[in-house]
């Protein structure tokens, strides 16, 4: 079938987004706005101990307050006590052991949200803190008490790659330490939880995955699957902050039990300890290479802190393991990944998952390379780059395209910014902006640059297939084409897509968008860069499959009856890794480089990035507008991590759980955004669209701090940057 | 909780002098916070954001009366020869928290990175308080700032606003943060020069318990540039050891601590750093015929 894809509002068209308007206008409902007459407030008491025993518990004085309706702790949990999303082992409420500070504990629901805050101050419990382990080389040493009976690693994994005994010429080593980054969405977390005439419960839920939710939900509240029904509520950003299950058993709990709607919606405080976050890294890598510049051997070990609970901390160390080479064709390696249990707060997804990390480390190093060498770092990468067929340390060939010199060759065409003179400028655009701390004095530019990649969709033999359905009927208006899938539009724009493609394929323009339950099969997360690929990849299907029909039935004029369809698009399979870390793990990748030019103020430490280019490999865009929002906000997320996001934790204690001391970048912090999109069509997925959301993230982290390093001539080997740092203090 | 309303000053310190446990809210950017995380929960509050009379500034007999309800972003727009407190003023918050906050707010939550103390310490303000039964006082900036969030004025009084006397002489403030804008001061200067009794004053923010004046520094340049002939001579230069003496003397007059927006070390630095800046910004400016 052809698809007309100059269509109108079609796939490859700068289409406005479909919940732009009402965005703007405030009139968009996001899951903090839900509202049913008659609903209670839920609340959430927490461990204040990182690691403390629970003696006792006495909620009386709390259930005895009017207007309290109940208070449950872990005894009520009515089914399966634990939850996470890959292994069950966080508790739905703390029974004997907290393990993080920030751990829920026993949850109140009363008429407003008020009474049941101050209800949680009247439940006693009595704690004994127990050693707290909060550094990840410490939770190795044998002397550290486990946090979990099997131990303290989460999971360990080698990857050994030709012979990684082999010699080279030149070496160069480092030491590289990311912080726990907050995915830091504007809307936090929040749910309305209904309890049903059959005695199951409906959910209206900000969420990433409904049916991963589901899958949680369900034995946790020891009800069939049927009776616990998902719908998703507007969702306010997530950047894999939704991934794990917060608030939605213990709404669902509430309303089971008093019988009446209960609302639980975090406060921004609240949500820093209510999500996972990005893993800490502490990364060790060795590069052995040619004097002709060519990689011989990578040796690296990778520890990264995981907290309290498993989450998806197995699939982050996977990834930052297997991508710990770079985008580049290494002939020999040895790489040790190893993630860890703390009593830190849990971390699991976040925008990039263990690839960002990686890259930090990695792209240092071959800095360090090209100046042990002597080549230009552009040369030096050029040289070594990944292309179509090349085979990564874990055995695995590349097959799809692989444009690492295209994205390079790009950033190199792109001319500098022009040096403005700092004596004319308002400081406002110097380093300090609203500060007015200086007026240009020891003002010294720095230019950086980073590669890397990250894998498309879940890897390592998951299926993470999604379905859709959609119907085409005509009515007095015409045709129109209806869709559902469970796929969750988190801001990242699949919504739009979704009905681009229709529109597409079906040549129909009024498309309706069904919202997402769980009524139909799971569409996978809204993660992992993956929707585009594989809900599109479902819508397509559908769409298709109704076109025949409608073909046969003699075309969109004579239509009688609706058509209709359901499809289920898979990714083609992978494996997982052999005790020697080879096998074939990943469905395919994308690629992208970022190119940071800054401005340091050497004395006082503080920066000004005066511009970033990103080159990514999108495979196609199905929509320009979207992935250029796509490249400017990963690549601002970015740039926190590189200048100032970071949870403080004391003793795993966060000390800045609040926007006035977990800073994200303003716009005095955020320059114009070079976007160059790199279109070759991927084979094998559909349109040729690669998943756009993650590869800027992972790239400008690397390339601002380069720039930092150009400028000042310091190591800095942690991100985030301090002032501290680039003075040498 | 209640909310009292009053329309007028004279209203207000009525209330004030019958519900001396009453809090006042200006702006309410630091008190709502408070509010909303549990950690305020006073009987009653007074809304002073309807009196008009706090909302104002005049000039009176070479004395400036700055009102205690008036916005940052007022005095950004109506008092731009007031560079210092201008350059403060754009530095607290964004637009919205520039709008709603006040001077008087900054004076009664008295926290050290309070962003216009430093300039009403430099200024040698005093803070004008009032109370229905005792009549208006006035207190100088470091009477009234007793420490952390802690100040001089009576359970019945009300803050009323700041005054000082105008000072002839260039000055800046500068504010450093780890991030461009919208940020706590991690270390905060003012600088400014009394041309008439020959004096520079300098006060520090975020960097002791309270606002701090370098005096040391302050008696050290002054005695510098008077031996110079400086202040009668403004092209005399100002040699770099003085002024790295006196980028000396102000870094230890800071008191800082660690703490999760900074840490001591870089405090201290950022102090030496920002007083060099400010004092060459101030004597090149003596040096340009146009300043006011």
């Amino acid at each position: 079938m052809n698809v007309d894809i100059r269509r109108q509002g079609g796939v490859g068209e700068s289409v406005r987004r479909v919940d732009g308007i009402p965005k703007v206008k405030g009139a968009f409902e996001y899951a903090s706005d839900l509202h049913r007459d008659g609903m209670l407030w839920g609340a959430t008491l927490r461990s204040p101990h990182p690691h403390a025993q629970i003696i006792s518990m006495d909620v009386s004085a709390a259930a005895a307050v009017p207007g309290v309706v109940a208070v449950l702790t872990h005894a009520d949990v009515p089914g399966k006590p634990t939850f996470g999303l890959d292994v069950q082992d966080q508790p739905v409420l703390a029974k004997d052991v907290v393990r993080y500070a920030g751990e829920a504990v026993a949850i109140v629901a009363a008429e407003d949200p008020e009474l049941a805050r101050a209800a949680l101050e009247k439940i006693a419990v009595n704690y004994k803190p127990l050693t707290r382990v909060t550094d990840m080389e410490q939770a190795l040493e044998k002397s550290a008490p486990p946090i979990h009976p099997q131990g303290n690693i989460v999971r360990s994994l080698t990857i050994v790659h030709g012979d990684p005994q082999a010699r080279a010429d030149v070496w160069v080593e480092g030491m590289y330490e990311t912080g726990m980054q907050d995915q830091a969405p504007l809307g936090p977390e929040a749910g309305l939880a209904v309890p049903a005439a059959d005695g199951g419960v409906d959910l209206f839920i900000a969420t990433q995955w409904l049916h991963a939710d589901l899958g949680q939900l369900a034995p946790c509240l020891d009800l069939p699957p049927e009776k616990v029904r998902l719908h998703l509520s507007g969702v306010g950003g997530a950047f894999g902050a939704r991934e794990d299950v917060s608030m939605q058993i213990h709404a669902c709990m509430l309303a089971l039990r008093t019988r009446r709607p209960v609302k639980m919606s975090y406060g921004r405080q609240e949500s820093f300890y209510g999500h996972v976050h990005r893993h800490p890294a502490r990364i060790w890598m060795r590069h052995g290479a040619s004097r002709d510049g060519k990689l011989v051997n990578i040796q690296a070990r990778l520890l990264v802190d995981g907290g309290a609970y498993t989450s998806t901390s197995p699939a982050v160390i996977g990834n930052a393991t297997s991508f710990a080479a770079g985008p580049y064709e290494v002939p020999n390696a040895r790489l040790v990944g190893t993630a860890v249990f703390t009593n830190n707060p849990p971390c699991g997804a976040m925008r990039g998952f263990g690839a960002v990390q990686a890259c930090f480390a990695y792209e240092a190093q071959m800095d360090k390379l090209a100046a042990a060498l002597n080549l230009d770092p552009i040369e030096l990468r050029l040289k070594n780059a990944l292309r179509s067929g090349s085979v990564l340390p874990t055995g695995q060939p590349i097959a799809g395209v692989a444009p690492v010199r295209a994205c390079l060759q790009r950033l190199q065409a792109l001319p500098l910014p022009p040096e403005e003179s700092a004596l004319d400028r308002d400081p406002m655009l110097l380093p300090g902006g609203a500060g007015n701390v200086g007026h240009g004095e020891a003002l010294k530019r720095g230019v950086g640059i980073a590669v890397g990649y990250k894998n498309l969709g879940y890897s390592e033999g998951f299926d993470d297939s999604s379905e859709a359905w959609v119907r085409v009927s005509v009515d007095n208006e015409g045709p129109l084409a209806e869709v559902k899938t469970a796929a969750v539009d988190v801001g990242q724009g699949l919504d739009t897509i979704v009905t681009q493609i229709v529109r597409s394929e079906l040549g129909i323009d009024r498309v309706i968008l069904r919202q997402p339950d769980t009524a139909i099969g799971s569409a996978g997360s809204s993660s992992a860069s993956r929707q585009t690929m594989m809900t599109g990849g479902a819508v397509q299907l559908a769409c298709q499959a109704v076109r025949a029909e409608i073909d046969r039935q003699g075309g969109l004029a004579d239509l009688r009856r609706p058509v209709e369809a359901s499809r289920v698009f898979h990714h083609r399979s992978t494996g997982k890794l052999d005790a020697n870390g080879q096998g074939d793990p990943h469905v395919t990748f994308a690629f992208g480089a970022a190119r940071a030019v800054v401005e340091v103020d050497q004395e006082l430490g503080l920066v000004r990035v005066v511009q970033l280019a990103v080159a990514q490999d999108v495979g196609r865009a199905l929509n320009p507008q979207s992935v250029l929002g796509q490249i400017e906000g990963g690549s601002a997320q970015g740039l926190g991590l590189a200048l100032m996001e970071e949870i403080a934790l004391v003793e795993g204690q966060v000390k800045n759980a609040s926007f006035t001391d977990y800073l994200i970048p303003t716009i005095l912090d955020m320059p114009p955004v070079i976007s160059e999109i790199i279109e070759e069509p991927e084979p094998g997925l559909p349109y040729g669209a690669k998943g756009v959301g993650e590869p800027s993230t992972v790239v400008v982290p690397a390339a601002v701090v380069a720039a930092l390093r150009h400028a000042t001539g310091r190591e800095l080997r942690r991100a985030p940057v301090k002032p501290d740092d680039l003075v040498g203090l | 909780m209640e909310v009292l309303l009053p329309h007028s000053l004279e209203e207000a310190l009525a209330i004030k002098g019958e519900r001396p446990e009453a809090t006042p809210i200006a702006g309410g950017t630091d008190l709502m916070v408070d509010l909303n995380f549990g950690r305020l929960r006073p009987a009653a509050m007074i809304d002073l954001s309807r009196v008009a009379e706090l909302a104002s500034w005049q000039q009176e007999d070479g004395h400036v009366f700055l009102g205690a309800g008036l916005t940052y972003a007022t005095i950004v727009k109506e008092m731009p020869e007031f560079k210092p407190l201008v350059q403060a003023s754009r530095s607290v918050g964004s637009p919205q928290i520039r709008n709603r906050g006040t001077v008087g707010g900054n004076l009664g939550t008295a926290s050290p990175a309070g962003d216009a103390l430093p300039v009403l310490a430099a200024y040698d303000a005093d803070v004008v308080l009032r109370s229905r039964a005792r009549g208006e006082r006035s207190l100088a900036w470091h009477a009234f700032l007793t420490g952390p969030k802690k100040t001089a004025i009576a359970p019945d009084e009300l803050i009323i606003g700041t005054r000082w006397r105008r000072l002839r002489g260039p000055g800046s403030f500068s504010k450093i943060g780890t991030r461009n804008a919208m940020v706590i001061s991690v270390a905060g200067l003012c600088l400014v020069v009394d041309e008439e009794n020959g004096a520079v004053k300098v006060a520090l923010g975020s960097v002791g318990p309270t606002i701090l004046r370098a005096t040391e520094a302050e008696q050290q340049i002054a005695a510098a540039m008077t031996s110079s002939g400086a202040w009668q001579d403004s092209s005399i230069t100002i040699t770099e050891q003085v002024i790295d003496e006196f980028g000396s003397l102000v870094a230890a007059a800071a008191k800082p601590l660690d703490d999760v927006r900074g840490t001591a070390a870089y405090r201290r630095h950022g102090c030496r750093v920002l007083a060099r800046r400010a004092l060459i910004w101030a004597l090149n400016e003596r040096r340009l015929p146009a300043w006011l």
